[in-house]
């Protein structure tokens, strides 16, 4: 590994004396408070022509949370990076203002619990940031991380399989990646991700050397060892076998994003990035040819009006979302109708949860949609320079995977919304309503503050040096 | 370890960059498709958001918009009398959309018209919520109430025109229907009990419905045999033989009463001579009437701004043209078709373009568009007109239709029973066409049609049923302009 030297990139490595920089992130989440709780007004004044009770609660309840765990970053991580706190809760904030929207729409009070999500959304907000003091509190060393490799394998396997034991796994509209647990609907797959990032990582940094050198050249490329091959073919498999037994797309395609991009930043081998894509797109295909519910998705992708039209008609099997969602985004234009003046409610089932960026791009427009992305690519940056600055290659390779589940998240999520690419149910960081994922977020979060805090810490002091004792003497 | 860190980090970005992008082309160079698609709801809620502008007669507005719940629409339509004016409003449903006036006029009504553009943009950025502009029609309401209240339980129709300008007076149609039943997001099932009932209630019989026209186009073969030459003087004899044998046939010609042998033009149109008028239509052939024909607006769709179907008077060979020319052939009419005939006859010949928007109106009131009259065209000069008129003027004041007469008015007018159904089984349609003249000319120009007979069969005739229809709407637009 090349060790970082001090010499550049001085914001997040460790130069003796770095600032902590928490007065910056203070600073930063105040705005991250205020400014949801002015879209909350915002909301309340548009829909009911008056300021929602609720608001010094719903503002009362984020600042808390964001001040305690501002206060414990202050406490356990002094030295971590000081964006991530304040994007995390700006996005959070803006989801539940959203949510609460939507809670506020007549029409999907008439289809599910009414004007219930937002609370709800608050309560597991409050745990997420729960899960996110535990692991800065708990985990004092990123590194510990590296003990559990195999245990986290077996881990990560458990959550995924989950979904799949009867009666515990709930298929909801096609896909199988709910399981119930006292009335909760979990997803285990939220939790999974970051088990398994920890467990690439522990692998990887072990493997790294073999996977790297012992290879043969072949056209250019240069070819793994057979037994090498054994580990990406197994999360090749496993992402696949995801794709079959739970008709995901999402997680499937996340799962070996996340390990290919691992892969390669422990080898530096670009083979492994042309090998991973080969293998996706051989998965994918084969996997869409025969199975009807990846099919319709890329069906209804290529022709969200037709989807839209069967669904109309009344044939089984058929959603408009896809349409609809394109439709809110469409009538947002540029600057959007405004919070609360849209019509985003007529996407239905899982309009606040997979379709909630829709709901933002109909109301804040192309501008507000614009803004979210590049909050979310700002925490991937982050993310990213965590990684550079880290110290040891556990901690680059777990925050780079990290980093990189969250942006390919993102981007599946995003692109579905949008139509870019075939939707997959999947929820927006932080924005979406969801219990499982806000959790597994927040504790992403935790862990990628522990790693850029261990990175920035001020190197120990050096040790004295009689000599430099000496020269100080001759010093007038 | 950190050159691919650095390549990752290009990837995240570029992922960002394709979302931005695709962002763009959503949000911005699709947007107005998407935004104005018509499945997607907005168009609809938004249409919906505020009240309907209103439909206007005689300065009164005969629609409304009352406010919904429970649904996504706000505002539905409502109509004053509905069943009366239905023929002239069409309807404005949330559920099934907008017909006829209400259809063609929707931009003006909904506000979104595009000469409201410039007010919508102001309004919108003042915070004022967007209003529709109304509809101001030609319509009289005491000639529309005649004319509905006349048909009354009967099946028919009643189209009344101002000669001078072509303005629409009245435009009546029975069995009618109630377009206020149906305004709602909900009424679906109301609107297909309407549409498949077997009287056709939603029918606008005076604009889409054509009839036999029966003797009442004898007026056009008069017409046609005065332009082409056939007759010069409407008081000389002609050479009629009764019964008159039709060509190419076996058949004969007959009349059900009357002194048509030989009889004079004036005679013949008062007694209603099929013998005198379906030789004349031979003499003057198949493709002289077709022209005759079509300069009162035969083979053509009128456009009131409203739709009205076309009226025909088709090729055909020489004893379907004869019998044509007494109306009981191939040859279609509409009720407003016949008026328009009756116009240009009172009108010393000139056909004037029939309308019923006179103005379109802002929603503060302010003219967008104003119709000036418009001549359609000459179908006779003005001498054979008044001739017409004189001989049309006999008919009323001692021929068939004496029923329509009115006391210190000069009124024309033509009966018609016009035979139907396989062997004529069928009650026969009861016609009447007429104008009214005052020392100022002539204010109004009517057609009636009444589609059965709930009378014995013989007593079905465009005299006894229509006439005093016809009566009752010219008296009401004389009172009027009193």
């Amino acid at each position: 590994m090349s060790t970082n030297t001090s010499t550049h990139h001085t914001s997040t490595i460790g130069a003796i004396g770095a600032p902590s920089r928490r007065n910056t992130e203070l600073a930063l989440l105040v705005f991250a408070v205020v400014i949801p709780v002015f879209a909350y007004a915002n909301v309340g004044l548009a829909i009911n022509d008056e300021v929602p009770t609720g608001l010094m609660g719903y503002g009362l309840g984020l600042g808390l949370l964001a001040g305690v765990g501002h206060l414990v970053v202050r406490k356990f991580a002094p030295y971590a990076d000081p964006l991530m706190l304040p994007l995390a809760t700006l996005l959070n904030g803006l989801g539940l203002v959203a949510i609460w929207r939507l809670d506020q729409s007549e029409l999907l009070q008439s289809i599910k619990q009414a004007g219930t999500a937002a609370p709800r959304q608050l309560m597991y907000t409050a745990m997420g940031i729960a899960l996110f003091i535990v692991v800065l509190i708990f985990l004092k060393d990123h590194r510990v991380l590296q003990r559990y490799t195999y245990i986290s394998m077996v881990g990560a396997l458990f959550l995924l399989l989950l979904p799949l034991v009867p009666g515990l796994g709930q298929n909801i509209y096609g896909a199988r990646i709910w399981i119930s647990v006292a009335g909760f609907s979990i997803q285990p797959g939220e939790f999974a991700k970051i088990v398994l990032a920890i467990f690439f990582a522990g692998y990887l940094m072990v493997k790294r050397d073999a996977l790297a050198l012992a290879s043969r050249r072949f056209i250019g490329l240069y070819l793994p060892r057979g037994r090498d091959l054994g580990p990406i073919l197994v999360v090749w498999a496993m992402s696949i076998l995801i794709l079959v037994f739970e008709t995901d797309l999402g997680t499937s395609l996340l799962f070996f994003g996340m390990f290919v991009i691992m892969l390669y930043v422990a080898t530096e081998r670009t083979s492994w990035i042309v090998f991973g894509l080969l293998m996706s797109v051989v998965g994918a295909v084969g996997v869409a040819s025969f199975e009807p519910h990846i099919q319709q998705r890329v069906d209804a992708w290529l022709d969200p009006m037709r989807e839209y039209t069967l669904s109309r008609q009344g044939v089984a099997g058929h959603s408009e979302q896809a349409m609809q969602a394109l439709w809110a985004f469409g009538s947002g234009g540029t600057l959007g109708t405004g919070w609360g003046q849209g019509h985003s409610e007529l996407i239905r089932f899982a309009a606040n949860s997979d379709f909630i960026l829709a709901t933002f791009g109909e109301e804040l427009g192309l501008a507000g949609v614009m803004a979210l992305l590049l909050l979310y690519a700002l925490i991937v940056e982050r993310g990213v320079r965590t990684a550079l600055a880290a110290r040891d290659p556990f901690g680059k390779l777990l925050a780079i995977g990290l980093s990189g589940a969250f942006a390919l998240q993102v981007f599946v999520v995003a692109g579905g919304v949008m139509g870019l690419i075939p939707l997959t149910g999947m929820t927006m960081p932080f924005l979406a309503y969801g219990g499982s994922s806000v959790i597994a977020n927040w504790a992403l979060i935790g862990i990628l503050l522990r790693i850029s805090d261990t990175a920035r810490r001020p190197a120990p002091a050096p040790a004295p040096n009689p000599d430099a004792e000496m020269t100080q003497v001759v010093r007038p | 370890m950190n050159k691919p860190l650095r390549r990752i980090a290009i990837f995240c970005g570029l992922l960002v960059l394709a979302l931005l992008i695709r962002d763009n082309w959503l949000q911005y160079v699709q947007a107005d498709a998407l935004q104005s698609d018509k499945n997607n709801r907005r168009v609809t809620i938004e249409r919906y958001a505020s009240p309907r502008g209103d439909i206007i007669v005689d300065g009164k507005s005969i629609t409304d918009s009352v406010e919904t719940t429970g649904t996504d629409l706000n505002y539905k339509r409502t109509y004053k009398n509905g069943e009366m004016w239905a023929p002239v409003t069409g309807f404005a449903s949330q559920i099934v959309g907008t017909s006829q006036l209400e259809g063609v006029e929707d931009g003006i009504l909904t506000g979104n018209d595009d000469r409201l553009f410039f007010r919508n943009t102001l309004d919108m950025i003042t915070g004022k919520k967007k209003e529709g502009g109304n509809v101001v029609t030609t319509l009289s309401a005491a000639a529309q109430k005649a004319a509905f209240e006349g048909l009354g339980s009967k099946k028919g129709a009643v189209a009344a025109i101002d000669p001078s300008t072509g303005a629409i007076l009245a435009l009546a149609s029975t069995p009618s229907y109630d377009p206020s039943v149906f305004a709602g997001l909900n009424d679906g099932d109301k609107f297909d009990k309407l549409d498949k009932d077997a009287d056709k209630p939603m029918l606008n019989r005076a604009l889409r419905e054509t009839y036999p026209p029966g003797s009442t186009f004898k007026v056009v073969t008069a017409a046609a045999a005065l332009e082409n030459g056939e007759v010069t003087d409407i008081d000389a004899k002609t050479d009629s033989p009764d019964p008159w044998p039709l060509p190419l046939s076996t058949d004969k010609l007959t009349n059900e009463h009357g002194e048509c042998l030989n009889a004079t033009l004036r005679v013949a149109l008062r007694d209603s001579c099929n013998t005198v008028f379906g030789k004349l239509s031979d003499d003057v052939g198949n493709k002289k009437m077709i022209e005759q024909a079509e300069k009162f607006g035969f083979n053509e769709e009128q456009f009131v701004p409203v739709r009205a179907v076309e009226s025909v008077y088709p090729e055909d060979n020489r004893p379907q043209n004869a019998m044509g020319g007494i109306g009981q052939a191939s040859n279609r009419a509409t009720p407003l078709q016949m008026a328009m005939v009756a116009a240009a006859v009172a009108n010393d010949g000139t056909l004037m373009e029939p309308y019923m928007v006179d103005k379109l109106q802002a929603p503060s009131l302010d003219t967008i568009e104003q119709h000036t009259p418009k001549k359609l065209s000459e179908p006779i000069s003005k001498e054979n007109a008044q001739k017409l008129q004189s001989m049309m003027e006999t008919v009323v004041s001692e021929g068939t239709g004496t029923n329509a007469q009115i006391p210190g008015v000069t009124v024309g007018g033509k009966t018609g029973t016009a035979q139907h159904g396989l062997n004529n089984s069928e009650k026969p349609y009861a016609w009447f066409i007429s104008y009214a003249k005052t020392s100022e000319g002539s204010p109004v120009a009517v057609a009636v049609v009444v589609e059965d007979g709930s009378a014995n069969r013989d007593d079905i005739s465009g005299g006894g049923l229509a006439a005093p229809i016809a009566k009752a709407v010219m008296q009401a637009v004389i009172d009027r302009k009193k």
